[in-house]
């Protein structure tokens, strides 16, 4: 087929058209989405609590007693709605304690008397750099945010639990069914989940944004130490850098922002 | 065409009701699951995903089997398959058909499912799990409908068939590549994580896939005056060959993996094959079932391989051999023993209710339905056409 001159400017002038048409329509578009965002006014409050990566140290010489777990522990669970069903197959569990021999399994030492392998430590998600729970979900219900934290949006999980399986950690809990009628007391600053969604422990976003510290972090009496890793002031910072501390599964790449302070009795 | 459907013997219907009796008891599991949770299933919070997902998985690999029909006939000029085409592709219809309703049985939220689509995820395995399940579904119905028009006119179908047919050829690969993807890729799952899961995934699917094909064929070859295999041709023995080497190269494949995992010893990667084989910590409820599926694989190939192969009777028992030892070792194990034991290296078992194993067989009844009005269409036509 061959055309003629007149044709074939006639056809690049509508290509044209139809280029620079379309790049106007997509740029005046974006424009009016961003303005759509601004105008929804989401603001964090002036004293909101801000970091680059926040990060966590479990200052294990503070965790001496049964109770110093508890108290952690309940705290999470009143301020979250999270349920207790009493069985362990749909237990929902934001921050807990498990043995040193099951939280650093993998470096199994056959001499460690019992003492040391039963001996306790707190467990909850460990915010990874490199999540393979936000990688897995198909549908950014679970997400990094630009502060470190990997957050959940309960609204649009559709609990594939692909994300429980792609957790190295153990750290994500699915509702198997209604946690309503299993919640001691309600808190209603918090939402409550619906069956059929995933969820697990998110550094106390709600609180941060208040600019409250994260409730196990308050109840903890100084165990938990809860920080901006970034800044290099800051006192997680100053642990991390110069005192011995562990994470869990460090070989696994996914960076958490957990780290286990063992065997120093001050820290910085 | 579907109107053929509508005739049929009274075996043909009692057999139609059968399964709609099936699917209606399922339907009513299904609904007692919607309203209370899965918590109803056997799943747990440390075996997170149970029979449906491990379904799902095991009949995408019967889905992408129809390619070893396609490939020999469309592009090696295999006239061989010529009759047989049709049914590898309304199988695989069904089979996909099953493993996006095996998916939704399985989601918390199945009302936010669209949430795929509306947000998709690109760094996601699950999104272009999505993606490449439904093209391969409508790859196949709309071969396979338009194919079996064309015949029914007695012309050849439209050139645009050829494209998808050869578009087809990769897409089944890529079905099971994506879904053994899905497992393949997380950290901290030992068992899952293997360089050659996919290829474990097309060889397994390669062998149960084509063996489920011509156990099908041989039902149709009693229930109808049409022979998919008439005498002299061989089409069922050309693809008896097929599934031998698939299933030794599963075999082979399985065993690699557990030489690795035990001559390197590195614990994480022995535990979930202890599990199974021997048992873990005091928990064996797969041992059974793995050693049965080890003995019908080597059961299964050693009847293929022998001329027994060609006998009436040990035909069909090889094929159901090698069908049930790749459902096991896929539709039962793989998915399971993956989170044992869980990230805390302790053993949590799993053990399907009697709900869920309601929803799993009206799963099934369904997908059989499908294939039943889809093989009856088939049939009649060839059927009319002989005449």
């Amino acid at each position: 087929m061959s055309i003629n001159r007149r044709q074939f400017l006639r056809r690049a002038g509508i290509v044209t058209a139809l280029g620079l048409g379309g790049s106007f329509a997509i740029t005046g578009l974006r424009g009016k989405v961003v303005e759509a965002a601004g105008e929804a006014g989401y603001k964090t409050s002036e004293n909101a609590l801000e970091a680059k990566h926040w990060a966590m140290v479990v200052d294990m010489s503070k965790f001496k007693s049964e109770d110093d777990f508890k108290r952690v522990t309940e705290s999470c669970v009143s301020i979250h709605n999270i349920p207790d069903f009493g069985n362990p197959k749909d237990e929902i569990k934001w921050i807990w304690e498990d043995d040193y021999e099951h939280t650093f399994s993998g470096g199994d030492n056959e001499y460690l008397t019992e003492s040391f392998k039963e001996l306790p430590f707190t467990v909850m998600c460990n915010h990874c750099e490199n999540p393979p729970c936000v990688k897995a979900c198909p549908t950014g219900a679970t997400f990094k945010r630009p502060d470190g934290i990997v957050d959940m949006d309960y609204h649009r999980c559709i609990g594939c639990r692909f994300c429980m399986g792609a957790c190295p950690f153990g750290a994500r809990s699915f509702n198997y069914r209604d946690p309503r009628p299993f919640i001691k007391k309600t808190n209603p600053d918090f939402p409550t989940r619906t069956p059929g969604v995933v969820e697990k422990c998110t550094f106390c976003v709600e609180r941060l944004a208040k600019g409250q510290m994260p409730a196990c972090v308050e109840a903890s009496n100084g165990g938990l130490i809860f920080g901006d890793l970034d800044d290099p002031n800051s006192e997680v910072r100053k642990i991390v850098s110069s005192k011995f501390t562990i994470r869990r599964k460090t070989d696994l790449g996914t960076q958490p922002s957990v780290y286990y302070l063992v065997g120093g009795e001050d820290h910085a | 065409m579907l109107e053929k459907a509508l005739t049929g013997s009274k075996k043909y219907w009692a057999w139609i009701i059968f399964l709609l009796a099936v699917i209606a008891v399922g339907f009513m599991a299904y609904l007692k699951q919607f309203s209370y949770g899965l918590g109803l299933t056997g799943m747990s919070r440390d075996v997170s995903w149970g029979l449906y997902i491990a379904q799902f998985t095991f009949l995408v690999g019967v889905a992408a089997s129809a390619v070893m029909l396609v490939t020999p006939y469309y592009l090696h000029d295999f006239k061989k398959f010529g009759k047989m085409v049709i049914f590898g592709e309304f199988l695989a219809v069904s089979a996909v058909i099953m493993c996006i309703l095996f998916i939704f049985v399985d989601v918390g939220q199945p009302m936010r499912i669209l949430n795929v689509l509306l947000y998709p995820q690109l760094h996601s395995v699950m999104f272009y799990d999505m993606c490449v399940l439904c093209g391969y579904l409508a790859i196949n119905i709309i071969v396979g409908w338009t194919s079996l028009g064309a015949e029914r006119k007695g012309i050849h179908p439209p050139k645009w068939v050829k494209f998808l047919v050869y578009l087809s050829v990769p897409w089944a690969f890529s079905i099971h590549t994506v879904t053994a993807f899905l497992y393949a890729g997380l950290p901290g799952r030992h068992f899952w994580l293997t360089a050659i899961m996919a290829a474990r995934f097309l060889a397994s699917a390669f062998a149960a896939g084509p063996s489920l094909l011509i156990l099908l064929l041989l039902i149709v070859r009693k229930v109808s005056k049409f022979d998919p295999d008439p005498p002299g041709v061989g089409a069922i023995q050309s693809l008896v060959k097929i599934i031998r080497y698939a299933m030794i190269a599963n075999v082979f494949f399985y065993i690699c993996e557990v030489f690795t995992a035990f001559y390197s010893s590195i614990p994480g990667e022995m535990h979930a094959f202890k599990y199974v084989f021997v048992g873990l910590d005091g928990h064996a409820s797969l041992v059974p079932f793995m050693w049965t599926a080890t003995f019908l694989a080597f059961l299964g190939i050693l009847l293929l391989v022998f001329p027994t192969r060609k006998n009436k009777v040990l035909l069909p028992i090889a094929l159901l051999a090698i069908f049930f030892a790749n459902w096991i070792d896929k539709g039962v194990v793989l998915i399971i023993a993956g989170f044992v034991p869980n990230s805390f290296e302790r053993v949590t078992e799993y053990f399907p209710t009697s709900n869920e194993i309601s929803i799993v067989l009206g799963v099934y009844a369904i997908g059989f339905l499908i294939l039943t009005i889809l093989y009856k269409v088939a049939i009649s036509v060839r059927e009319e056409k002989a005449q």
